[in-house]
Protein backbone atom coordinates (compact mmCIF):
# COMPACT_ATOMS: atom_id res chain seq x y z
CA UNK A 1 0.00 0.00 0.00
CA UNK A 2 1.37 3.64 -0.76
CA UNK A 3 2.59 5.48 2.14
CA UNK A 4 0.01 8.30 3.43
CA UNK A 5 2.10 11.24 2.61
CA UNK A 6 1.94 9.73 -1.30
CA UNK A 7 -1.79 9.42 -1.38
CA UNK A 8 -1.61 13.11 0.10
CA UNK A 9 0.05 14.44 -2.27
CA UNK A 10 -1.63 12.75 -5.45
CA UNK A 11 -4.95 13.83 -3.85
CA UNK A 12 -3.89 17.32 -3.69
CA UNK A 13 -2.49 17.65 -7.47
CA UNK A 14 -6.01 16.30 -8.41
CA UNK A 15 -7.84 18.88 -6.26
CA UNK A 16 -6.41 21.08 -8.11
CA UNK A 17 -6.66 19.61 -11.96
CA UNK A 18 -9.93 19.63 -10.66
CA UNK A 19 -10.16 23.32 -10.14
CA UNK A 20 -9.12 23.95 -13.26
CA UNK A 21 -11.38 22.11 -15.15
CA UNK A 22 -13.99 23.60 -13.10
CA UNK A 23 -12.96 26.98 -14.53
CA UNK A 24 -12.51 26.13 -17.91
CA UNK A 25 -15.89 24.40 -17.87
CA UNK A 26 -17.67 27.51 -16.48
CA UNK A 27 -15.40 29.75 -19.13
CA UNK A 28 -16.50 27.55 -21.65
CA UNK A 29 -20.16 27.73 -20.73
CA UNK A 30 -20.19 31.32 -21.00
CA UNK A 31 -18.95 30.96 -24.23
CA UNK A 32 -21.11 28.86 -24.99
CA UNK A 33 -23.91 30.97 -24.48
CA UNK A 34 -22.85 34.06 -26.40
CA UNK A 35 -21.47 31.94 -29.91
CA UNK A 36 -25.14 30.21 -29.92
CA UNK A 37 -26.52 33.45 -29.45
CA UNK A 38 -24.99 34.65 -32.21
CA UNK A 39 -25.41 31.58 -34.40
CA UNK A 40 -28.71 31.84 -33.63
CA UNK A 41 -29.01 35.29 -35.35
CA UNK A 42 -26.94 34.92 -38.37
CA UNK A 43 -30.06 31.27 -38.64
CA UNK A 44 -32.68 33.51 -40.51
CA UNK A 45 -30.08 34.85 -43.04
CA UNK A 46 -29.00 31.61 -43.92
CA UNK A 47 -32.56 30.14 -43.93
CA UNK A 48 -33.58 32.71 -46.40
CA UNK A 49 -30.35 32.68 -48.55
CA UNK A 50 -30.58 28.58 -49.06
CA UNK A 51 -34.36 28.89 -49.67
CA UNK A 52 -33.88 31.62 -51.96
CA UNK A 53 -30.85 29.49 -54.04
CA UNK A 54 -32.88 26.77 -54.08
CA UNK A 55 -35.36 27.97 -55.99
CA UNK A 56 -33.68 29.92 -58.37
CA UNK A 57 -31.77 26.51 -58.99
CA UNK A 58 -34.95 24.92 -59.30
CA UNK A 59 -36.54 27.18 -61.56
CA UNK A 60 -33.99 27.64 -64.24
CA UNK A 61 -33.12 24.06 -64.67
CA UNK A 62 -29.92 23.18 -67.05
CA UNK A 63 -27.61 26.38 -67.66
CA UNK A 64 -24.05 26.50 -68.59
CA UNK A 65 -22.85 27.89 -65.67
CA UNK A 66 -19.65 26.89 -64.34
CA UNK A 67 -20.97 27.03 -60.99
CA UNK A 68 -23.23 24.30 -61.28
CA UNK A 69 -20.60 21.61 -63.63
CA UNK A 70 -17.64 20.34 -62.10
CA UNK A 71 -14.31 21.31 -63.84
CA UNK A 72 -11.28 19.08 -65.15
CA UNK A 73 -9.29 19.28 -62.41
CA UNK A 74 -9.09 16.64 -60.20
CA UNK A 75 -7.52 19.34 -57.05
CA UNK A 76 -10.13 19.39 -54.18
CA UNK A 77 -10.21 22.33 -51.73
CA UNK A 78 -11.15 21.83 -48.65
CA UNK A 79 -11.51 24.61 -45.79
CA UNK A 80 -11.34 22.97 -42.52
CA UNK A 81 -12.61 24.85 -39.30
CA UNK A 82 -11.63 23.52 -36.38
CA UNK A 83 -10.11 25.35 -32.94
CA UNK A 84 -6.69 27.03 -31.75
CA UNK A 85 -7.14 25.35 -28.20
CA UNK A 86 -7.12 21.70 -27.13
CA UNK A 87 -9.09 20.23 -24.21
CA UNK A 88 -11.93 19.88 -26.27
CA UNK A 89 -12.46 16.27 -26.64
CA UNK A 90 -12.67 14.76 -30.24
CA UNK A 91 -13.89 18.37 -32.04
CA UNK A 92 -10.92 18.54 -33.63
CA UNK A 93 -9.85 15.03 -34.54
CA UNK A 94 -13.54 14.50 -35.74
CA UNK A 95 -12.80 17.31 -38.23
CA UNK A 96 -9.20 15.95 -39.36
CA UNK A 97 -10.72 12.46 -39.61
CA UNK A 98 -13.73 13.81 -42.18
CA UNK A 99 -11.02 14.16 -44.94
CA UNK A 100 -8.29 11.51 -43.88
CA UNK A 101 -10.94 8.89 -43.50
CA UNK A 102 -12.75 9.39 -46.88
CA UNK A 103 -12.75 7.51 -49.19
CA UNK A 104 -11.55 7.86 -52.66
CA UNK A 105 -9.67 10.60 -52.07
CA UNK A 106 -6.42 10.74 -52.80
CA UNK A 107 -3.69 13.03 -50.69
CA UNK A 108 -2.36 14.74 -53.60
CA UNK A 109 -5.39 16.15 -54.95
CA UNK A 110 -6.66 17.57 -51.62
CA UNK A 111 -5.70 21.10 -50.74
CA UNK A 112 -6.34 22.29 -47.10
CA UNK A 113 -7.19 25.62 -46.24
CA UNK A 114 -6.74 25.62 -42.34
CA UNK A 115 -9.00 27.23 -40.16
CA UNK A 116 -7.62 26.77 -36.65
CA UNK A 117 -4.11 26.01 -35.89
CA UNK A 118 -5.22 22.33 -34.23
CA UNK A 119 -6.55 21.13 -37.96
CA UNK A 120 -3.54 22.66 -39.50
CA UNK A 121 -0.92 20.77 -37.87
CA UNK A 122 -2.49 17.32 -37.58
CA UNK A 123 -3.30 18.01 -41.63
CA UNK A 124 0.49 18.63 -41.80
CA UNK A 125 1.54 15.80 -39.91
CA UNK A 126 -0.78 13.48 -42.21
CA UNK A 127 1.10 15.21 -45.09
CA UNK A 128 -1.45 16.91 -46.60
CA UNK A 129 -0.51 20.54 -48.66
CA UNK A 130 -1.99 23.56 -46.66
CA UNK A 131 -2.84 26.28 -49.14
CA UNK A 132 -3.29 28.71 -46.53
CA UNK A 133 -3.53 29.07 -42.71
CA UNK A 134 -6.01 31.12 -41.82
CA UNK A 135 -6.46 29.94 -37.99
CA UNK A 136 -7.00 33.71 -36.74
CA UNK A 137 -10.52 33.28 -37.91
CA UNK A 138 -11.48 30.76 -35.53
CA UNK A 139 -11.43 32.93 -32.80
CA UNK A 140 -14.04 35.56 -33.64
CA UNK A 141 -14.70 35.95 -37.26
CA UNK A 142 -17.03 38.41 -39.03
CA UNK A 143 -18.70 38.48 -42.11
CA UNK A 144 -16.12 40.24 -43.98
CA UNK A 145 -13.50 37.91 -43.43
CA UNK A 146 -15.80 34.86 -45.03
CA UNK A 147 -16.24 37.13 -48.40
CA UNK A 148 -12.65 37.49 -48.44
CA UNK A 149 -12.03 33.61 -47.99
CA UNK A 150 -15.10 33.05 -50.51
CA UNK A 151 -13.78 35.78 -52.99
CA UNK A 152 -9.94 33.59 -52.98
CA UNK A 153 -11.50 30.29 -53.13
CA UNK A 154 -14.03 31.54 -56.04
CA UNK A 155 -10.78 33.03 -57.80
CA UNK A 156 -9.39 29.91 -57.64
CA UNK A 157 -12.26 28.04 -58.50
CA UNK A 158 -12.90 29.96 -62.29
CA UNK A 159 -8.92 29.85 -63.05
CA UNK A 160 -9.18 25.85 -63.28
CA UNK A 161 -6.84 25.59 -60.30
CA UNK A 162 -9.13 23.47 -57.97
CA UNK A 163 -12.29 21.47 -59.64
CA UNK A 164 -14.39 20.98 -56.23
CA UNK A 165 -14.87 23.16 -52.67
CA UNK A 166 -15.63 21.60 -49.48
CA UNK A 167 -16.40 22.88 -45.88
CA UNK A 168 -15.55 21.07 -43.49
CA UNK A 169 -17.10 21.82 -40.34
CA UNK A 170 -18.69 20.65 -36.85
CA UNK A 171 -22.78 21.30 -36.91
CA UNK A 172 -24.13 22.40 -33.83
CA UNK A 173 -27.41 20.28 -33.30
CA UNK A 174 -27.61 21.15 -29.24
CA UNK A 175 -25.47 21.69 -26.13
CA UNK A 176 -24.46 18.14 -25.69
CA UNK A 177 -24.90 16.81 -29.28
CA UNK A 178 -22.34 17.82 -32.57
CA UNK A 179 -22.18 16.89 -35.79
CA UNK A 180 -18.69 16.80 -37.74
CA UNK A 181 -20.22 17.60 -41.59
CA UNK A 182 -18.23 17.37 -44.52
CA UNK A 183 -20.10 20.12 -47.03
CA UNK A 184 -19.80 20.41 -50.90
CA UNK A 185 -19.65 24.33 -51.63
CA UNK A 186 -18.72 24.04 -55.60
CA UNK A 187 -20.18 23.14 -57.59
CA UNK A 188 -23.64 23.57 -56.63
CA UNK A 189 -25.52 20.26 -56.71
CA UNK A 190 -29.01 20.27 -57.66
CA UNK A 191 -31.24 19.58 -54.60
CA UNK A 192 -34.35 17.59 -54.40
CA UNK A 193 -37.25 19.41 -54.52
CA UNK A 194 -39.21 18.66 -51.49
CA UNK A 195 -42.90 19.71 -52.08
CA UNK A 196 -43.50 22.97 -53.77
CA UNK A 197 -40.79 26.38 -52.98
CA UNK A 198 -42.67 28.24 -50.92
CA UNK A 199 -40.81 31.09 -52.11
CA UNK A 200 -41.40 34.02 -54.56
CA UNK A 201 -41.89 33.52 -58.35
CA UNK A 202 -38.34 34.31 -59.40
CA UNK A 203 -39.03 37.47 -61.60
CA UNK A 204 -35.54 38.55 -61.79
CA UNK A 205 -35.22 42.00 -64.44
CA UNK A 206 -31.97 40.21 -65.15
CA UNK A 207 -31.27 37.12 -66.87
CA UNK A 208 -31.00 33.53 -64.37
CA UNK A 209 -27.85 33.35 -65.21
CA UNK A 210 -26.52 36.84 -64.40
CA UNK A 211 -28.54 36.23 -61.16
CA UNK A 212 -26.68 33.02 -60.22
CA UNK A 213 -23.05 34.72 -60.87
CA UNK A 214 -24.41 37.01 -58.61
CA UNK A 215 -25.84 35.02 -56.06
CA UNK A 216 -23.62 31.97 -55.59
CA UNK A 217 -20.72 34.11 -54.37
CA UNK A 218 -23.01 35.26 -51.37
CA UNK A 219 -24.12 32.08 -50.90
CA UNK A 220 -20.75 30.66 -50.71
CA UNK A 221 -20.31 33.29 -48.09
CA UNK A 222 -22.72 32.84 -46.30
CA UNK A 223 -22.08 29.18 -46.00
CA UNK A 224 -18.89 29.61 -45.10
CA UNK A 225 -19.75 32.04 -42.25
CA UNK A 226 -22.52 30.29 -41.05
CA UNK A 227 -20.28 26.77 -41.02
CA UNK A 228 -17.64 29.32 -38.52
CA UNK A 229 -20.40 30.28 -36.20
CA UNK A 230 -22.28 26.32 -35.57
CA UNK A 231 -17.85 25.37 -35.56
CA UNK A 232 -17.50 28.11 -32.51
CA UNK A 233 -20.44 26.95 -30.77
CA UNK A 234 -19.70 23.66 -31.29
CA UNK A 235 -16.03 23.57 -29.99
CA UNK A 236 -17.25 25.39 -26.48
CA UNK A 237 -20.08 23.17 -26.40
CA UNK A 238 -17.57 20.31 -27.09
CA UNK A 239 -15.17 21.44 -24.35
CA UNK A 240 -18.07 22.59 -21.87
CA UNK A 241 -18.40 18.27 -22.22
CA UNK A 242 -15.39 17.45 -22.11
CA UNK A 243 -14.05 19.47 -18.81
CA UNK A 244 -17.64 18.13 -17.18
CA UNK A 245 -16.28 14.83 -17.60
CA UNK A 246 -13.14 15.76 -16.56
CA UNK A 247 -14.49 17.32 -13.53
CA UNK A 248 -16.37 14.21 -12.64
CA UNK A 249 -13.70 11.78 -12.90
CA UNK A 250 -11.36 14.12 -10.93
CA UNK A 251 -14.14 13.82 -8.39
CA UNK A 252 -14.10 10.57 -8.63
CA UNK A 253 -10.24 9.51 -8.21
CA UNK A 254 -10.41 12.00 -5.15
CA UNK A 255 -13.15 10.25 -3.34
CA UNK A 256 -10.95 6.76 -4.55
CA UNK A 257 -8.02 8.00 -2.67
CA UNK A 258 -9.65 9.73 0.16
CA UNK A 259 -10.39 6.10 1.41
CA UNK A 260 -7.61 4.76 0.18
CA UNK A 261 -5.73 7.40 2.37
CA UNK A 262 -8.46 7.15 5.85
CA UNK A 263 -7.85 3.33 5.44
CA UNK A 264 -3.94 3.89 5.17
CA UNK A 265 -4.58 6.39 8.36
CA UNK A 266 -6.71 3.61 10.15
CA UNK A 267 -4.11 0.52 9.45
CA UNK A 268 -0.82 2.95 10.91
CA UNK A 269 -3.58 3.74 14.12
CA UNK A 270 -4.14 0.54 14.22
CA UNK A 271 -0.83 -0.98 13.96
CA UNK A 272 0.39 1.80 16.49
CA UNK A 273 -1.65 0.16 18.88
CA UNK A 274 -1.01 -3.25 18.45
CA UNK A 275 3.12 -2.26 18.65
CA UNK A 276 1.95 -0.85 22.59
CA UNK A 277 0.04 -3.01 23.87
CA UNK A 278 2.64 -5.79 22.90
CA UNK A 279 5.64 -3.72 24.07
CA UNK A 280 3.15 -3.42 27.35
CA UNK A 281 2.67 -6.93 27.77
CA UNK A 282 6.44 -7.59 27.03
CA UNK A 283 7.15 -5.23 30.74
CA UNK A 284 4.78 -6.66 32.31
CA UNK B 1 -53.95 47.18 -54.61
CA UNK B 2 -53.53 45.66 -50.72
CA UNK B 3 -55.10 48.47 -49.01
CA UNK B 4 -55.54 47.93 -45.65
CA UNK B 5 -53.05 45.07 -45.43
CA UNK B 6 -50.13 45.60 -43.86
CA UNK B 7 -46.67 45.96 -46.03
CA UNK B 8 -44.15 44.96 -43.70
CA UNK B 9 -40.05 45.19 -44.80
CA UNK B 10 -37.41 42.85 -43.24
CA UNK B 11 -34.04 43.52 -43.69
CA UNK B 12 -31.96 40.89 -42.29
CA UNK B 13 -28.24 40.60 -42.21
CA UNK B 14 -25.68 37.96 -41.42
CA UNK B 15 -24.77 39.54 -38.09
CA UNK B 16 -28.34 40.88 -36.98
CA UNK B 17 -32.12 41.42 -37.71
CA UNK B 18 -31.33 45.09 -38.97
CA UNK B 19 -35.26 46.37 -39.59
CA UNK B 20 -38.72 44.84 -39.40
CA UNK B 21 -41.62 46.90 -39.82
CA UNK B 22 -44.62 48.10 -41.29
CA UNK B 23 -44.11 50.59 -44.36
CA UNK B 24 -45.92 52.43 -46.60
CA UNK B 25 -43.24 52.48 -49.59
CA UNK B 26 -39.42 51.47 -49.85
CA UNK B 27 -37.14 52.81 -52.16
CA UNK B 28 -33.21 51.37 -53.16
CA UNK B 29 -30.73 50.79 -55.93
CA UNK B 30 -30.26 47.81 -58.13
CA UNK B 31 -28.70 46.57 -60.78
CA UNK B 32 -31.29 48.27 -62.81
CA UNK B 33 -31.27 51.26 -61.58
CA UNK B 34 -33.54 52.81 -58.67
CA UNK B 35 -36.79 51.39 -57.94
CA UNK B 36 -39.23 52.63 -55.01
CA UNK B 37 -42.13 49.85 -53.98
CA UNK B 38 -45.07 50.20 -52.89
CA UNK B 39 -47.71 47.58 -51.42
CA UNK B 40 -49.25 45.12 -53.67
CA UNK B 41 -45.78 44.76 -55.90
CA UNK B 42 -45.43 41.92 -58.55
CA UNK B 43 -43.17 39.26 -56.94
CA UNK B 44 -40.03 40.05 -57.93
CA UNK B 45 -36.85 39.01 -56.97
CA UNK B 46 -33.60 41.89 -57.69
CA UNK B 47 -29.88 42.36 -57.01
CA UNK B 48 -29.24 45.17 -54.93
CA UNK B 49 -26.50 47.88 -55.75
CA UNK B 50 -24.80 50.19 -52.97
CA UNK B 51 -27.21 53.22 -52.91
CA UNK B 52 -29.42 54.71 -50.66
CA UNK B 53 -31.93 53.01 -49.21
CA UNK B 54 -35.22 54.95 -48.21
CA UNK B 55 -37.97 53.31 -45.69
CA UNK B 56 -40.96 55.09 -45.72
CA UNK B 57 -43.11 54.93 -42.68
CA UNK B 58 -46.45 56.03 -41.72
CA UNK B 59 -45.15 58.33 -39.84
CA UNK B 60 -41.40 59.47 -40.79
CA UNK B 61 -38.86 58.38 -43.07
CA UNK B 62 -35.89 56.61 -42.10
CA UNK B 63 -32.41 56.46 -44.16
CA UNK B 64 -29.69 53.98 -44.67
CA UNK B 65 -26.68 53.17 -46.63
CA UNK B 66 -27.32 49.33 -48.59
CA UNK B 67 -24.40 47.89 -49.73
CA UNK B 68 -24.95 45.14 -51.66
CA UNK B 69 -27.54 41.59 -50.87
CA UNK B 70 -30.44 40.76 -52.70
CA UNK B 71 -34.45 41.82 -52.68
CA UNK B 72 -37.18 39.34 -51.94
CA UNK B 73 -40.17 42.03 -53.49
CA UNK B 74 -43.98 40.29 -52.50
CA UNK B 75 -47.59 41.95 -52.61
CA UNK B 76 -47.51 42.47 -48.95
CA UNK B 77 -44.13 42.84 -47.74
CA UNK B 78 -39.99 42.39 -49.05
CA UNK B 79 -37.17 40.73 -47.84
CA UNK B 80 -34.36 42.39 -47.56
CA UNK B 81 -31.05 40.23 -47.77
CA UNK B 82 -28.44 42.44 -47.29
CA UNK B 83 -24.66 41.44 -46.84
CA UNK B 84 -23.82 45.24 -45.12
CA UNK B 85 -26.22 47.79 -44.03
CA UNK B 86 -25.79 51.19 -41.83
CA UNK B 87 -27.93 53.39 -40.25
CA UNK B 88 -26.15 57.24 -40.70
CA UNK B 89 -25.37 57.01 -37.30
CA UNK B 90 -23.26 53.93 -37.56
CA UNK B 91 -21.34 55.59 -40.90
CA UNK B 92 -17.89 57.71 -39.81
CA UNK B 93 -17.93 60.37 -41.97
CA UNK B 94 -14.52 61.50 -42.40
CA UNK B 95 -13.93 57.90 -43.22
CA UNK B 96 -15.93 57.57 -45.74
CA UNK B 97 -14.82 60.33 -47.50
CA UNK B 98 -11.78 59.32 -47.30
CA UNK B 99 -12.62 56.43 -49.11
CA UNK B 100 -14.30 58.34 -51.58
CA UNK B 101 -11.39 60.25 -52.48
CA UNK B 102 -8.91 56.85 -52.36
CA UNK B 103 -11.35 55.30 -54.70
CA UNK B 104 -11.56 58.07 -57.22
CA UNK B 105 -7.63 58.45 -57.28
CA UNK B 106 -7.00 54.99 -57.93
CA UNK B 107 -9.69 55.14 -60.68
CA UNK B 108 -7.85 58.12 -62.34
CA UNK B 109 -4.90 56.91 -62.21
CA UNK B 110 -5.92 53.93 -63.34
CA UNK B 111 -2.68 51.73 -61.57
CA UNK B 112 -1.56 48.54 -63.34
CA UNK B 113 -2.70 45.87 -62.28
CA UNK B 114 -5.46 47.98 -60.13
CA UNK B 115 -8.58 45.58 -59.47
CA UNK B 116 -10.89 48.04 -61.53
CA UNK B 117 -14.00 46.29 -60.51
CA UNK B 118 -13.46 46.77 -56.75
CA UNK B 119 -12.29 50.56 -56.94
CA UNK B 120 -15.71 51.03 -58.47
CA UNK B 121 -17.54 49.48 -55.85
CA UNK B 122 -15.61 51.16 -53.03
CA UNK B 123 -15.92 54.21 -54.50
CA UNK B 124 -20.06 53.55 -54.66
CA UNK B 125 -20.35 52.35 -51.17
CA UNK B 126 -18.15 55.66 -50.29
CA UNK B 127 -21.08 57.55 -52.18
CA UNK B 128 -24.01 55.95 -51.16
CA UNK B 129 -22.29 56.47 -47.56
CA UNK B 130 -21.95 60.07 -47.90
CA UNK B 131 -25.62 60.63 -49.41
CA UNK B 132 -27.13 59.00 -46.55
CA UNK B 133 -25.34 61.71 -44.07
CA UNK B 134 -26.52 64.47 -46.07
Amino acid sequence: MASMRDIKRRRGSIQSTQQITKAMKLVSTVKLQRARSSAEKTKSYFDCMYETVRSILARIGEVPSPYLHGRTSERKAVVAITSNRGLAGGYNSNVVKLVTKHEGWKKEDVTIYAIGSKGRDAFARNGYEIAEDLSYLAESPTYADAMHLSDKLLREFCDGKIGEIYLAYTFFRNTVSHEPILLKLLPVEKMEQEGPVAMAPMNFEISDEEALELIIPKYITSLLYGGLMESIASENGARMQAMDNATSNAEDMINNLTLAYNRARQGSITQELTEIIAGAEAIG
Amino acid sequence: MAQGKDFTLRIITPERVFYEGVVEMVEFNTTEGEIGVLPGHVPMTVILMPGVLTIHEPEEEKWAALHSGFAEILPDGITILAEVVEWPQEIDRTRAEAAKERAERRLRMREHGLDMARAEAALRRAIARIEVLD
